[in-house]
């Protein structure tokens, strides 16, 4: 059977996604979906931003990283006190402050990453752990050298311009984005590196740039969805990044399946609402047990699919139709597999 | 000056804690090859049992922590039967997303009012601290109890390591589990006596700790068990006398950064020094690097 | 000029000294076998040309350019390539992506290209990917490009690793023990194989290689070490009569009827 061309399925893509956001819209403006929901679809959707990050520097490059938060941290107050000091409310500026929330992120991933980098695995991720846990005492102490971040107190007050229609673009161009990237030469580099490292480099592929390329990327992503969070949330709290931020993104790409990025989507958005919904099932009684649930279901999970829900698989509609003379041929490379 | 070795002695005390947690780490590393995150979790747990065994059961202090100890080790097996066997040759970073929930699993469930309930705690100690002031030091019998027993426990593991099989076993199965088994070694066992262990040092850890920094509550164990856990790779992951060595350092760097230059900044500090030194010997202190053959 | 130079090479590692006094040229076109007992220090060797160790003393020449120290990545770049004694395949990744990596980063695009799929990276895209069906095909393995590369079978893998060195477009291909495991009819499929190889690619190629088959049928030209020495060089029918090589492999005062 024919594929379908690459035009036509990227019609359909657009179609659906477009329908989607319509659908959605309408029920919020028709408050069938209610305020709260809301804000958890927006959560749900700036996670998944998050997510892609840390599934392009450990699903795809294999680069272990337990401090994610810290830069998704470092964007949202980045972006916030830019805004909140120059931005005076304006939508372009607030686009420019996310961008710079991007650029500090990837600026620090830059910086910290040339040299540790080079760690292996499990030693990568606690200097990683330990990097975060300086970022969030770094933000704990803000007030003393920047009064304007809050310190422990926290920092209110940035513009709170972030609505549905922006936090669910943006999460649309981040996937195409990443798919954009995977889907590469740039992809097919940070797979083989995260397959084998030494072969990798013997074969001629600067392992070292691509790690770095792909960490500061990943990282920059998650002080994008940082600097979303900002401008949807009116509070922002240094215990909001610590690691057990860096976590809730880690399992959600290990749950998700290493090298699927509709893994990490999928399970992003489903993880919060399957939080927020706990929340509601258990009521005011047995709030308490939230956290003993969602600790059991997450053990529960592991253990019953240890290579997460999409192992190395993707989605038909993220998966580009092959080029050139594969066209027609079984398989195809970056087609069948995630990689 | 007086005050610098003051420091000093407060930061053994505070090392040599993190050794009995450190130890747990890099035995379970050893042999499974997985970060056991729950662990300072379990290092809470004892501290718990021990304060409920002296203060509310009428037990003794050292049997309140042998109490401790066992209740530990039961449920150090118990956990790695349930969350980490299954995963036992998976890829690792299922077990170590199986451990991160352990460890979030206990927490929350020692919170549950019918547990040990989310509140701070204050521990009464069981006895008086004395302090005894040799020239201008001054020095607590909780120090001394500190050092004695660690230094005991570390007899002990080193006898149990190099003079048994028990110690001979869990040699070879943190090498190669296959060759192991091969050579008769009950693998499962083996496994399960190391987790006990560590898990009774930790318990052990958990109720000095009480003692000393009078204060409980079932998130106690994060911090404690990240600095241990970082002890343990500074020092060599895997490696027992860079537990050790790793947890001394720590315990040193954190009470002297604490008392002369902000005891705000003390983990960042501390956590800073462990990425400078993984990027100067990038397998621990005493770690041994294993080249890939090519 | 010959291709390869490796001149007064010595690797000492701790108190071991692996490699000594090793001299060896490799002209354009040959096909030479380096061979020996095993932990005679032929993989070592190998990995001082890949740039994996930097040699105690002693200098590594291509095409007269010293390349000795260089990072194994920008070795690779400079022409040569090598397969690996036990297969190093990118497991996971598709066949065809295996091949399609070793094209990065000379592509022919860059990232922005690459994120906003630019006129120039289709095109770029369409010819690397046209370039590694046809490597593909020529070592038979076009039906299984959408294959995992760990669901092949053994001698397609080695295959495989081979195409997977050509991407690069080497002018020197090392080839470590390319028949291990092999049985005589794979051995003399994988000798044919090697041929075209080389006259279709115009390479120069240097082996490591125990099967005997291989290497008398294979290779122009014989160097032999033990101990981390060179203790022969010659023709194949010269080597094979060779007291100090039957020795080495057979033990001392060895015989061959």
């Amino acid at each position: 059977m024919p594929k379908a061309t690459s035009a036509k399925k990227t019609i359909l893509f657009l179609a659906a996604t477009l329908a989607v956001y319509a659908l959605v819209r309408f029920l919020e403006t028709s408050e069938i979906i209610n305020p709260y929901w809301q804000r958890v679809l927006d959560q749900a959707l700036i996670t998944t931003m998050g997510a892609l990050g840390l599934s392009i520097i450990y699903g795809f490059t294999g680069q272990f990283s337990l401090g994610h938060a810290a830069f998704f941290g470092l964007g949202a107050y980045a972006a916030g006190v830019f805004d909140k000091t120059l931005g005076q409310g304006s939508l372009p500026m607030f686009v420019v402050s996310l961008l710079i929330g991007a650029a500090v992120a990837g600026l620090m991933a830059l910086i910290i990453g040339l040299p540790i980098l080079r760690l292996r695995s499990d030693y990568l991720g606690i200097a990683t752990l330990g990097f975060g846990i300086i970022v969030k005492v770094g933000m704990d102490n803000s007030s003393k050298f920047m009064p304007v971040l809050g310190g422990a107190t926290g920092m209110s007050g940035t513009p709170q311009l972030a609505n549905f229609d922006w936090v669910f673009w943006f999460t649309f161009l981040v996937i195409i984005l990443v798919r954009n990237f995977v889907f590469s030469s740039y992809g097919r580099a940070c797979t083989s590196v995260r397959e084998d490292e030494i072969a990798a480099e013997i074969m001629g592929i600067n392992t070292t740039k691509v790690k770095v390329l792909a960490f500061v990327l990943g990282c920059a992503l998650a002080g994008l969805a940082g600097g979303m969070y900002a401008h949807r949330y009116p509070f922002l709290h240094p215990s909001s990044f610590d690691f057990l931020k860096s976590f809730d993104f880690l399992l959600v790409v290990v749950l998700g399946g290493l090298g699927s990025m509709t893994g990490t989507i999928i399970t992003a958005i489903s993880w919060v609402f399957l939080l927020e919904g706990l929340r509601f099932v258990l009521g005011e009684t047995f709030i308490d047990f939230r956290g003993v649930i969602y600790a059991l279901i997450l053990v529960v999970a592991i253990i019953m699919r240890p290579q997460g829900i999409f192992g190395g698989k993707e989605a038909g509609f993220l998966i580009p139709k092959p080029l050139g003379s594969l066209a027609g041929r079984k398989g195809g490379g970056n087609a069948g597999s995630a990689t | 000056m007086e005050h610098v070795v003051d420091q000093i002695i407060n930061g053994l005390q505070l090392g040599f804690m993190y050794a009995l947690i450190a130890l747990g780490y890099t035995m379970v590393y050893g042999v499974v090859k997985l970060i056991n995150f729950a662990h300072g979790d379990v290092f809470m747990v004892g501290a718990f049992v021990g304060y409920f065994g002296f203060s509310q059961w009428g037990l003794s202090f050292p049997v309140a922590v042998l109490t401790a100890m066992v209740v530990c080790a039961i449920l150090g097996v118990v956990i790695e039967r349930i969350a980490y066997r299954p995963l036992r040759y998976a890829p690792k970073i299922a077990a170590l997303i199986s451990a991160l929930g352990v460890s979030l699993f206990l927490e929350y469930f020692s919170s549950l009012k019918f547990v040990f309930g989310p509140n701070y705690r204050v521990v009464q100690r069981p006895f008086e601290e004395v302090q005894w002031h040799l020239g201008s030091l001054i020095v607590t019998n909780i120090q001394v109890m500190v050092f004695v027993t660690v230094l005991i426990m570390l007899l002990i593991l080193q006898f149990l390591i190099y003079r048994t099989k028990v110690g001979m076993a869990m040699r070879t199965v943190s090498v190669d589990h296959n060759a192991a088994r091969l050579m008769g070694v009950n693998v499962d066992n083996t496994i399960s006596m190391t987790f006990a262990i560590g898990s009774a040092f930790a318990a052990a850890g958990g109720v000095l700790y009480a003692i000393a920094y009078p204060q409980i509550h079932p998130f106690m164990g994060i911090m404690p068990g990240l600095k241990a856990f970082t002890a343990a790779v500074l020092g060599g992951i895997g490696i027992i006398p860079g537990a050790v060595l790793g947890a001394i350092i720590m315990g040193q760097v954190e009470t002297m950064t604490s008392a002369f230059l902000s005891s705000q900044a003390r983990d960042a500090i501390a956590f800073a020094i462990l990425i400078l030194v993984l990027l100067i010997r990038p397998t621990g202190i005493l770690g041994r690097t294993e080249p890939d053959k090519v | 000029m010959p291709v390869l130079q490796l001149e007064n090479i010595d690797k000492t590692f701790g108190g071991l000294k692996a490699v000594s006094g090793f001299n060896m040229a490799v002209e354009k076109g040959e096909i030479v076998g380096l061979i020996g007992p095993n932990g005679a220090g032929k993989t070592t060797v190998f990995n001082m040309i890949s740039g994996i160790y930097k040699p105690s003393a002693g200098k590594v020449y291509f095409l007269d350019r010293e390349i000795t120290g260089q990072a194994p990545f920008q070795v690779c770049q400079q022409g040569i390539a090598r397969t690996f004694q036990n297969v190093r395949l990118f497991k996971e990744n598709t066949v065809l992506d295996n091949v399609r990596a070793i094209y990065h980063p000379r592509t022919g695009y860059g990232i922005f290209d690459a994120i906003f799929r630019t006129p120039r990276f289709i095109k770029n895209e369409r010819s690397i990917s046209e370039e590694a069906m046809e490597l593909l095909e020529a070592l038979g393995l076009q039906d299984r490009a959408g294959e995992k590369a760990m669901n092949l079978p053994y001698g397609a893998q080695r295959r495989l690793e081979i195409a997977r060195a050509l991407a690069g477009k080497p002018k020197l291909l090392l080839l470590d023990e390319p028949a291990a495991g092999m049985n005589p009819s794979e051995v003399a499929r994988m000798v044919e194989l090697i041929r075209y190889v080389k006259e279709k690619f115009d390479l120069t190629v240097l082996l490591i290689e125990h099967q005997m088959g291989m290497v008398m049928k294979l290779c122009e030209r014989l160097v032999v070490m033990d101990f981390g020495q060179i203790i022969a060089t010659g023709l194949p029918a010269e080597i094979r009569g060779n007291q100090l090589v039957l020795e080495a492999y057979l033990g001392k005062g060895a015989t061959v009827a």
